[in-house]
This record gives structure tokens, sequence and C-alpha cells, in this order.
């Protein structure tokens, strides 16, 4: 029993963090119905951006002071996000306004490539380390009820934490300021926002950046778990059946879909997982989301797909 | 000149159709008979575009059915409507952008080309003679619209004018027993409405299509159809010869408005 | 001046509708084919044949395939290269376990099995489209990267987790240089392109465009959209299947399945797209494209290098490459979503003008 539990935190940590990952693609296309395959991509970079600035700054400036470097640097790996979200509605977005979605998808599965060969071009190649104070030691909970304790990573729960309030953050912002709203029109109709004019450029700036901020998280926490390195992006591949899950639209889908993705894929993969060979992480997720798509397309809490004549 | 008009081949029963919380249409009921010309009329928003979607098996209806040359459906089923012979043109026309008039038009011979996908792929034999056959007829067509400069030009690249008559062609290509036609000289001018006319009259002359069509120029209809339905806020308020329905006093004050 | 149409009237509907109707392209599509035949083996190296030539044969075969589907059909696909892989562990395990089985229906047969796999992971075609669809061929992608890593049955239980084929022949013929394995994939290429541009301008071809451009306005005129849907996925995945094939048993000679990764569909899909989408000709500029572009950049980039006094390594090279491959995907879809080959049938246009201006 402690070892199902065991398990299912796993899970659900890992879900967590997928989440924060699906999160990004959730905002991008709630506001401007551009499916962003490039989020892993924004994910690593925003990751790696982080990962050097924190090493380089102390160098430069002269600094002691772990906290202070390692918000340089955040500060420092946001604005990049920034000029990043604003150089992809200026060179790519603007041209692509009236194309239909599978053209924008893959012109973001272009930016992908882009930002893996940039980000490994500007900031290195070998795996990075990052280092914002979260605790590393193992904890062990319910050592009464259950001989040994349940292990669980006091660094998982905080990430948790931090996702849940970035999650929090996000839906107030979408629903109670005007800002927000201003976004969901233009996710419904680009044109039709354009023509009670609401500015489509600095929105998409917006928005692209909100979810690079989004990335640059996630990115920070995993990290910070794994290292930084280049198989963050095929993890990050792992947060498309996410969404499909939850609901292309949805932000509280993106967390559920995650959470049920990640308990799914570890307690297969432990239960199952001896009976075909190991590996059933690899395709779970997205046999999952294979059968959602043919039953029920919109996920669980997204709106249900029209084909308008 | 005199036209036999035949029997009803299609019956429209009670047709009731919603979407969420709007009405579209409510409680229809109309016949078409063979040979005729049947306008459809209506102020905009009227519900005449929704009920020809019902004949053809884009919209289902919640109540209601339809029936043809005796079969009754409570909805139909696209594929099956354009087996059954009848075709359509569309308001905002649909074609196929990416292809051009020939191919737009040869799609319309589908049904009929029974050559499977290998004999096709080594286009040997039947499947080239069956491709040469339709070709032929799909040619007659183009050459009844007078459209042959423009056979190898992309639908897209063709003005307004011409592009409607491609979506007829394509329509015509089906060899239909019916056709239903929706607003097909919306956006033309007069000599273009003149051409489309007397496509529609020979249509029907020839081959005896029976024709049901939505348009909103009035003297179009009054000239050319034997009957018309007049529909508005999706209830039919009018049904008879243009003569009966030009003097209807819920038809001009749907049209012109009542004074209050 | 030379390229004009003048004189050339068709009497008949069937020479209209040939494949090669202007007079000069015939005859430049046969020299074409002449000079790739006979005149290759004899300029080219061993090195061009195993860097080059091959690779990019068979790519375009994968490329056709890819173009049916997406290109044609409009039904988006990432799941390429575990059509590629079925097709070629399922032709190394229909030669291996088979006594005596030639080697061109051991490769037909993979084609076989993949279209088997096509059309399965092609049902949610019938229920969603665009970024759905992708997902959903992402699952093929990740499910046969599993099955060929995990399952044993389909490697022959090797203990190394690859498999190998040698000693191919054909009728006595052995194909063993890098000649014989080039007209060996050329053979291949001329035969499926000649059958894949048949059905494109066949009733099949047309029922997919339909699809791709407006699939409520095909159901209404009578084509069917399952029909339409799976026969593409059917017909590329074979395609496709055949030419996994051809990638390992000729090219490779022995694989493992990180072969057919999910590089591969997306290099498949860049293919598609530079090259042109809806295009049989496009499928050929792609392949050629991404196939020279790396090694292009491995020489010119170092060079350029020491031109300004910077010395680039081969990791930044790699890293470049796939920089040049975003901006170039990006910078198509906005100015020429066609691909090269609209360009290229641009230039033509203007060969047709040529020397006159207008």
């Amino acid at each position: 029993m402690a070892f199902f539990l065991e398990a299912l935190f796993g899970g659900l940590m890992a879900g967590m963090l997928y989440s924060l990952v699906a999160l990004g693609f959730v905002l991008i296309f709630k506001a401007s119905g551009v499916f962003n395959f490039a989020q892993g991509a924004m994910v690593l970079f925003a990751a790696l951006a982080m990962a050097r600035f924190s090493e380089w700054i102390p160098g430069w400036l002269g600094l002691e002071n772990k906290f202070l470097g390692n918000l340089l640097a955040f500060l420092m790996a946001a604005a990049v996000m920034f000029a990043l979200a604003w150089l992809i509605e200026r060179l790519v977005l603007r041209h692509l306004v009236n194309q239909e979605g599978v053209t924008l998808l893959m012109a973001t599965l272009g930016i992908t490539y882009f930002l893996d060969g940039l980000g490994q071009t500007i900031f290195g190649s070998a795996i990075y380390k990052i280092d914002v104070g979260m605790p590393k030691e193992p904890v062990f909970l319910f050592e009464s009820t259950f001989p040994g304790g349940v292990l669980i990573s006091l660094e998982d729960v905080y990430a948790a934490c931090i996702a849940a309030l970035l999650v929090v953050g996000l839906s107030l912002f979408f629903q109670k300021t005007s800002t927000g709203r201003a976004l969901r029109a233009v996710a419904d109709d680009h044109q039709a926002a354009q023509s009670i004019g609401i500015p489509l450029n600095r929105i998409w700036v917006i928005v692209w950046f909100v979810a690079g901020i989004t990335a640059l998280v996630a990115g920070i926490i995993w990290g910070s778990k794994l290292g930084v390195q280049f198989s963050l992006t095929t993890v990050a591949l792992r947060a498309l059946p996410v969404i499909i899950l939850g609901g292309l639209t949805s932000v509280p889908g993106a967390i559920i879909g995650g959470l049920i993705i990640g308990v799914g894929e570890k307690l297969s993969e432990v239960y199952l997982g001896p009976y075909v060979g190991g590996g059933i992480e690899i395709w779970f997720a997205y046999m999952l989301a294979l059968v959602f798509l043919l039953f029920r397309p919109q996920g669980l809490f997204g709106e249900k797909i029209i084909d308008r004549v | 000149m005199s036209k036999k008009i035949g029997d009803v081949i299609l019956e429209v029963k009670n047709i009731s159709l919603s979407f969420g919380g709007v009405k579209a249409l409510s409680d229809i009921s109309f016949n078409v008979k063979e040979h005729e010309i049947r306008a459809i009329i209506g102020p905009n928003g009227a519900g005449k575009s929704s009920m020809l979607n019902c004949i053809n098996g884009v919209y289902t209806p919640q109540q209601g059915s339809i029936s043809f040359r005796g079969r009754t459906f409570d909805h139909m089923d696209s594929h099956e409507v354009a087996t059954m012979g009848i075709a359509r043109t569309f308001q905002n026309l649909a074609l196929f952008k990416g292809m051009s008039v020939l191919d737009n038009i040869m799609t319309g011979r589908n049904l009929r080309m029974k050559s499977n996908i290998f004999l096709q792929a080594l286009r040997i034999g039947p499947a080239e003679r069956e491709e040469e056959m339709h070709r032929e007829r799909v040619e007659q067509i183009i050459d009844f619209l007078e459209i042959q400069a423009y056979r190898k030009t992309p639908v897209g690249q063709l003005p307004y004018g011409l592009q409607k008559r491609v979506d007829l062609g394509r329509a015509l290509a089906l060899e239909p027993q019916m056709l239903l036609l929706d607003e097909p000289m919306a956006g033309m001018n007069v000599e273009e409405k003149q051409d489309m006319c007397r496509f529609v009259l020979d249509v029907n002359a020839e081959y005896g299509t029976t024709v049901v069509l939505i348009e909103h120029d009035m003297g179009v209809v009054m000239d050319i159809s034997d009957r018309v339905v007049v529909l508005d806020y999706g209830k039919k308020i009018g049904d008879g010869t243009p003569d009966e329905v030009r003097n209807n006093e819920e038809v001009i004050s749907a049209y012109l408005g009542t004074s209050h | 001046m030379f390229y004009r149409e003048n004189g050339q009237f068709k009497t008949s509907y069937r020479s209209d509708q040939q494949i090669f109707a202007i007079t000069q392209d015939r005859w430049v599509i046969l020299a074409l084919i002449a000079f790739a035949i006979f005149g290759v083996p004899m300029f080219a190296d061993e090195y061009m044949f195993r860097a080059i030539l091959i690779p990019f044969l068979i790519l375009s075969l994968a490329a056709l395939g890819v173009n049916v589907l997406v290109g044609y059909c409009g039904q988006i696909s990432l799941g390429s290269g575990a059509f590629m892989a079925v097709g070629a562990y399922m032709a190394y395990n229909t030669y291996v376990r088979i006594e005596g089985v030639p080697v061109i229906l051991a490769l037909l047969s993979g084609g076989f099995f993949a279209t088997l796999v096509g059309i399965v992971f092609g049902v949610p075609s019938l229920r969603v489209k665009g970024l759905y669809l992708a997902v959903a061929t992402l699952a093929a992608q990740f499910f046969c990267d599993w099955a060929f890593s995990r399952i044993g049955w389909f490697t022959n239980n090797s203990s190394s987790g690859s498999v190998a084929v040698s000693d191919l022949q054909v009728m006595g013929w052995v194909i063993n240089t890098p000649v014989e394995k080039y007209l060996f994939a050329l053979a291949f290429l001329v035969v499926f392109a000649l059958l894949a541009k048949n059905l494109v301008r066949s009733a099949i071809g047309r029922e997919w465009m339909a699809i791709r451009d407006m699939d409520v306005a095909a159901a209404v005129i009578g084509i069917r959209p399952v029909y339409a849907k799976l026969s593409a996925f059917a017909v590329s995945s074979f395609i496709v299947g055949v030419a996994g094939g051809l990638w390992g048993f000729v090219h490779l000679g022995s694989w493992e399945p990180a072969a057919f990764s999910i590089d591969r569909s997306f290099q498949l899909l860049f293919m598609v797209i530079i090259g042109g989408m809806g295009s049989i000709m496009g499928s050929f500029f792609g392949a050629a494209f991404i196939v020279v572009l790396p090694i292009f950049l491995n020489q010119f980039l170092p060079a350029l290098g020491l031109l300004v006094g910077i010395e680039i390594s081969t990791a930044t090279v790699s890293h470049a490459e796939y920089m040049i491959f975003g901006v170039l995907i990006v910078w198509f879809l906005i100015a020429e979503p066609h691909g090269l080959a609209k360009l290229w049938s641009i230039t033509k246009q203007k060969l047709r003008l040529w020397p006159f201006p207008h």
C-alpha cells in the first residue's frame, strides 16, 4: 500500500510538471487560436537561459549573494522571453493571420527547430544545473501508519504549490481583467476582435510573453529537478496529450489532464510494465489521448468543436 | 408553350429545425412536383438555406420528415441524397479552390465512376476509357455553360460570376433529377442574371430536371418559377403560383413591413 | 522561344489528359530518366551514391507517400516515421522468416503491413482534423517506437536490438555495389511515381483534393469522406512503408528503431512543405533539398567561418542546420506555401515567354 502511495505521489508530481508545460499551450491557444508546438522548445530555451545567466551573472557583476544572482538571472531570462515573444509576433504570426490552423501548427514546428538550434548555439549544449534553493532531500511521511513511511520529494511538493499559484493567477487574469477579456475575444475571432479596436499585435505579444513566463517557470522547476538538457523537449512532447484530455481551451483542464496522465503513466508502468517488457511510459499518454480523440475530442473540459458549414 | 408538370416527387412535412435556442424552421410543409421550377423566397434570415440544408442532409431537423419519390426519411444522409439524384449549389460557393474548373466539374462525376483504385493507378483499359467517357460528358456541360476558355484555370482565380457557373456545372455533372439552387444569381449584374436564367430554364426544359431555387430577385422569381413558397422567420406564409403569392397580404407585409 | 506550345494541338481527350502534355516536357523527362540510368553511374563516385543519391531516391519515395496524405488529401501526419518502421521491420521479418522469398516481394509485403497500420491509425481522421489529428498520428509514432524496441518478435529476438539484411538479389542479379543499389532504388521510385501520378489525376485523386479543399461540399456531391480519407492513408502508408523497407535494406543495411523516430517524421513533413504540397515533383525537390542542405552546410559554413576568422565546429554546424530548417519552414509557409514546385512552375511560365518580357 505504501508502495502504491509512493507511485501515486510520484505520478501526481510528474503530472503537475506536465500541466505546467500544457498551461503554456492552453494560454496561447485560448488567446490566439494558435497551437504552439514550440512550447516544449520554449521551456528548454527558457531553462537554458536561466541556467546560464545564473552562472554568468555572478561573474559579470562580482556578486556573492546567491539569491540576488538568481533573481537577476530570472529577470534577464524573462526579458529574453519577452524579446522572443515580440520577435515571433513580428516575424511569423503577423504574416500568417488568416491561415488555417494546420499552417500555423507547421509554422510553430519551424519555430521549434529554430529555437532548438538557437538555444544550443547561444547557451551551449552540455547539461546545466539550476539551483534556486529547492530542497533536495526526500522526506518520509506517514511513518506511523506505514512502516518506513512514504517517500515524498519535498521539491516536488514545492513545485506543485508553485504550479497551483500560477494556475490560480492565470485563471484570475483571464476571467477578471480587461486584457483577459480581450484575449478571449481574439481567440474567438481574430478579425472581429480587430474590427472593434483590439490591437491584435500587442495582444499576441502579451500572450506569447505570458506563455513564455510559464515556460520559464516550468523550465526552472524541471531543470532544477532533472538538470537542463536536450531531452527536456522530448518530455515536453508528453504535454500534448495532456491538453487533448483536458481540453484545448481549459486552464483547469490542463491541470487535471496533467495529473491524470502523470498518475496513469506511473501506475501503468509500475503495475503493467513488467508484463510487456516495460517502457509503457513511451506511449501511454498518447494512446490515452487517441481514445479521447475517437470518443470525446473536446476533452474533459473543452468546448465542443463545431464544423461550420 | 406548355410544360408537362408531373406528380409530387418531394414532400416536406412538418419540418422544425433549431440551433440551441434559435428556431430556424417551424413546422414547414410543402411539396415539389416533378419537372416544375419551385422558388423559395422570403426576407433574410427566413430559413431558406436551412430548408435546403435539411433536404440535402447537411442539417438534421429535430422534427418532421422528408419524402423523395415515395421514400420517407427523418433525416437525410448527404451521400445518399446525392445517389438519389439530388444535387445542389451553395450560396457561398463551395468550390474546391485548389482544383481547375475541369477537375471541379469532374468531381461531380465521381458517383458514376466504377473503376477501382488499382485500375486507376495503372491507368489502362477500363480506367482510361471511363475517364474519357466522363470527360466527354463534362465537356458537354462546359459547352452548355459557355466556360470553355477557363477549363484549366484554378477556380480560385476566376471572377465570382464564372465561379457560380462552375458551381452549377458541378451540380449538373451529377445528372440530377432535382436541382437545389441556393441564390444562384446573387451578386450578378443584369446580363449575368439573364445568362443564369437561361441556363436554369434550358436545364429544366431539355432534361426535365426539377428545380428548387432560392432567390431574392422578384423579377426572376415571377418570370421563371411555376410555384412559389414564401418563408418568414422560419414559418411558411405563402404557397402557390407567382400571381397568387404576389397578391397575398401576409407576403406583402413581410416584405414591405406593416405600418403600426 | 523554345518552350512554346505552338502547334501542339490535342485532338483527343486522351492526349489532353497525358501526364506530360507538352512535348518539350516529355523529352526532358525521358532525357532525365535516361541520364539517371546511364549517365549518373558514369560520373558519380561511391560517396555520392551512398551519401546523396541513394538517400535522395528513397526519401523522395517516402516524401511522395507523405505528400499523397498531407498534400493531396489535406490530412496532417506526424507519424510517417512509424509507417516507414513498419515497412522496414515487416519486410525484414518476411525476408528472414520465409524461405526463399524474393526481395521485391518482401519489400511489398512491408508496404502491405504498413497499409494496415496506416488504416488503423487513420480512423481518427474520420472524427478530427488539424492539430487533433496530428496528436493521433503521434500516437502511432510513439507506439511503434515502443513496439519495435521492446517486442522481440519484430527483431527476430536479436540481443542487440538491431537487425540486418544482406545478400540481396533479384532473379540472380546480386545487389551489392552502390551503383546496383542506386539502380534498384531508382526503379522503385520511377514505378511508384508513375502509379502515384496516375492516382492523383484520376477520380480518387480528385476525391482526395475535394476532401482537402472542402469536405462538407464533397459529401454533398456524393464523395464518401470515409473512403476518401482511409484510402489516402492506405495508399500513403503503402508507399511510405515500401520506402522504409528500401531505407533499411538498401541504404542502411542494418538498423535500429531510432532510424525511424519522430525526427524522421518531421523530416518527411518538411520535405513536403518545402518541396510543395500537392505536387509529385515537389516531393523530389523537397527530398533533394533536405538531403543536400546538411552536406552543403558542412562544407560551406566552416569555410565561411575561416574567411572571417571564426572556427566553426561540427556541433555548431548541426545547430545551424536546425536553425536554418526552422527559418526555411516558416519562410516557405509565409511566402510560398506551395513550395519549390510552385517556384518551378512560375519559372516555367517565365520560360514560355523568354526571351520576350510579356
